[in-house]
């Protein structure tokens, strides 16, 4: 047996089974809620500066769907998401919101993953470099650190870091993706709201990760390791971190959608044309079936990240059962 | 007096010990006051607190007053001290009011979050069998929804309010803490030291308060404590967000806000909410934490 065959058949399929099943009455709630919220809300997405004359309306509201009984136009919609059609979007014309999505998604998920990735990494170094030096003043200057991580902000370190590294410096861009001659998804442009995201869940991630490594080191199989005369590196690097890392990986899915929810703040501090964008301007716009698309594939991401992060917890923990 | 070393390795005299026996809540107090940093977050949260609660009143100029000098820079003169905004209104008195009022949203979410979660996860756990499994199954559906997306809808649906704010954020809290709730009240209920005390004849309604109540009370105490800084931020992101209290009302969120606007040529405008907001945080955490370490040394 291949080692991605062994650890395929460790997958707890009857349990990812009924996670999926799960998840579409979850989704189907979340759809439905939110269409019913947007629809009774007070205020129109055409009620503009102007009133419209009656014909105009009408004929506008037809081309909408909006002349349809309520439950119509909802049963209308979900067989639209069903076939993957968000429909048109009602602020930007003869934009449908499978384009703006195709145009924002592509930039949240960008600055999320990689703030995810980097503050896994620096997360989990810190962590282990506090963990191994418990009580020591390394460890107090890190978690000192990561305390200040986790109580200031987003929308404070940001403006800052723009102050000090794009507006003094110059290093970076102040914002938005598209400043010649860097136009797109570059370093230039994006360091500085990655960092900002990340910076949070590195705070984070990095005192799990001490706890973690405290915890482990006073288990059992680690006194062992010890007892039979492993050198002090490889009881660390073949005992302690292969079992600490577990509450990493159950804190990843929370985490992604912790990251997600950010990135809402972080494409406003910097500007950028991601979903969060689309989704805030949305509300506030008024457009029904835009705010449907964005909350849709926020829920669905959502939903599927928790599912993988659990799924990868039994993978690796062998004592995990699952009923 | 005879000093002898406790299992800690504190020196402790021994009629102390053995008059009054030390309880769980001594220890723990004490190992709270040994914590500096939460000493100290205690002493900077108590003056924070203060001046939320009474610097409004006190402070020379209203939040509120309109005037001509509009966007004076920070001066001693007239007690401007951190200027005046766009409306000539005075940024002290702004500021102050922005601490009471994210503070107030801290606190108040905190408790809906605080009576909702440990009713329900006092039944859940008490009760037991298809009840809880029922309940529990309700929470985590909850827990699959993204729920901060909800709250911007409700917002932007139904208007600002800062009511619905508390509420909102208050709701989606309580989720955590009737989970802690749940697990702590099912794991006390199974021990060996409750089932000494039923075997030693300690009534029922003792047994509760003496040994449960305790387990419980400590990690809901704990969560608290790290729930408010959360809410405060909660607030704050919906208030960065452009969806927080309204005028004249303002909170710390709403002051970044707008500080964050004009950063380059006036920072102290970000600089003041952003300080308040941050020493605000660090010491409820710190004291969080501090609690956490007291509560449960096995971490230290």
């Amino acid at each position: 047996m291949s080692a991605l065959q062994r650890s395929l058949s460790r997958i707890p399929w009857a349990y990812v089974t009924r996670r999926l099943l799960f998840a579409i009455p979850t989704l189907l709630v979340i759809i439905a809620v939110a269409f019913f919220m947007m629809r009774m809300a007070p205020g129109g997405p055409f009620d503009g500066e102007r009133k419209l004359n009656a014909a105009t309306e009408a004929a506008i509201k037809a081309k909408f769907g909006l002349d349809q009984a309520l439950w119509k136009q909802f049963l209308d919609y979900l067989l639209g998401v069903l076939q993957g059609d968000f429909g048109p979007s009602m602020k930007t014309l003869g934009k449908s919101v499978n384009d703006l999505i195709a145009d924002g998604l592509p930039v949240s998920l960008a600055i999320g993953s990689l703030a995810m990735l980097v503050a896994l990494v620096v997360g989990t170094a810190l962590g282990v470099f506090a963990g191994l030096r418990q009580n020591t003043a390394g460890d107090y200057t890190v978690m000192g650190i990561a305390m200040a991580g986790i109580s200031i902000p987003t929308f404070v370190t940001g403006p800052i870091l723009i102050l000090v590294f794009a507006l003094g410096a110059g290093l970076f861009a102040v914002g938005g993706l598209g400043e010649y001659p860097n136009i797109g998804m570059n370093p230039y442009n994006m360091t500085l709201p990655v960092l900002t995201l990340a910076l949070p869940q590195i705070a984070i991630i990095s005192r799990l990760m001490r706890a973690s490594i405290i915890e482990t080191m006073r288990s059992p199989h680690v006194r062992t390791a010890r007892a039979k005369g492993l050198a002090e590196r490889n009881v660390i690097m073949k005992h302690v971190l292969p079992s600490a890392v577990l509450p990493l990986v159950s804190y990843a899915g929370p985490a992604m959608a912790r990251v997600m929810t950010g990135s809402l703040v972080i494409e406003r501090i910097f500007g950028l044309p991601g979903m969060g964008s689309y989704f805030v301007d949305g509300a506030i716009n008024r457009d029904y079936t835009l705010v449907m698309g964005a909350l849709i594939i926020y829920a669905t991401l959502i939903v599927l990240f928790n599912l993988v992060a659990d799924i990868l917890y039994a993978l690796l923990d062998p004592k995990v059962k699952y009923d | 007096m005879v000093d002898t070393l406790d299992m800690t390795g504190r020196k402790e005299p021994v009629e102390q010990a053995l008059a009054g026996g030390r309880s769980l809540w001594d220890d723990a107090r004490r190992r709270l006051f040994n914590n500096k940093a939460a000493v100290f977050s205690m002493w900077v949260l108590g003056i924070l607190i203060f001046l939320a609660v009474f610097g409004p009143m006190l402070w020379v100029h209203d939040y509120s007053k309109i005037s001509a000098d509009t966007e004076l820079a920070p001066t001693m003169q007239d007690w401007h001290w951190l200027g005046t905004d766009e409306q000539g209104r005075d940024l002290v008195a702004r500021n102050l009011l922005g601490l009471r009022i994210s503070m107030a949203v801290g606190l108040v979410a905190t408790i809906v979050s605080l009576i909702i979660g440990v009713t329900w996860g006092a039944i859940a756990g008490y009760v037991g069998g298809r009840v809880d499994n029922l309940m529990m199954r309700f929470v985590d559906v909850l827990y699959a929804m993204p729920f901060i997306f909800f709250v911007i809808l409700l917002l932007t649906v139904f208007g600002r309010n800062i009511i619905l704010i508390f509420a909102a954020i208050g709701a989606v809290e309580w989720l955590t803490m009737s989970r802690i709730v749940r697990g702590q009240t099912l794991a006390i209920k199974g021990k060996e030291f409750i089932e000494a005390a039923r075997a030693a004849g300690v009534p029922g309604s003792a047994i509760i308060r003496r040994h449960i109540l305790p387990n419980v009370v400590g990690p809901v105490a704990v969560y608290v404590t790290l729930t408010i800084p959360v809410v405060i931020m909660a607030e704050s992101f919906l208030s960065f967000l452009g969806l927080g209290v309204n005028e004249p009302l303002t909170s710390l969120g709403v002051l970044i806000s707008n500080g964050a606007k004009e950063m380059q040529d006036k920072p102290w405008l970000l600089m003041a909410p952003a300080v308040l907001m941050a020493v605000t945080l660090l010491c409820l955490n710190f004291i969080g934490d501090g609690l956490r370490d007291a509560l449960d040394p096995k971490e230290r």
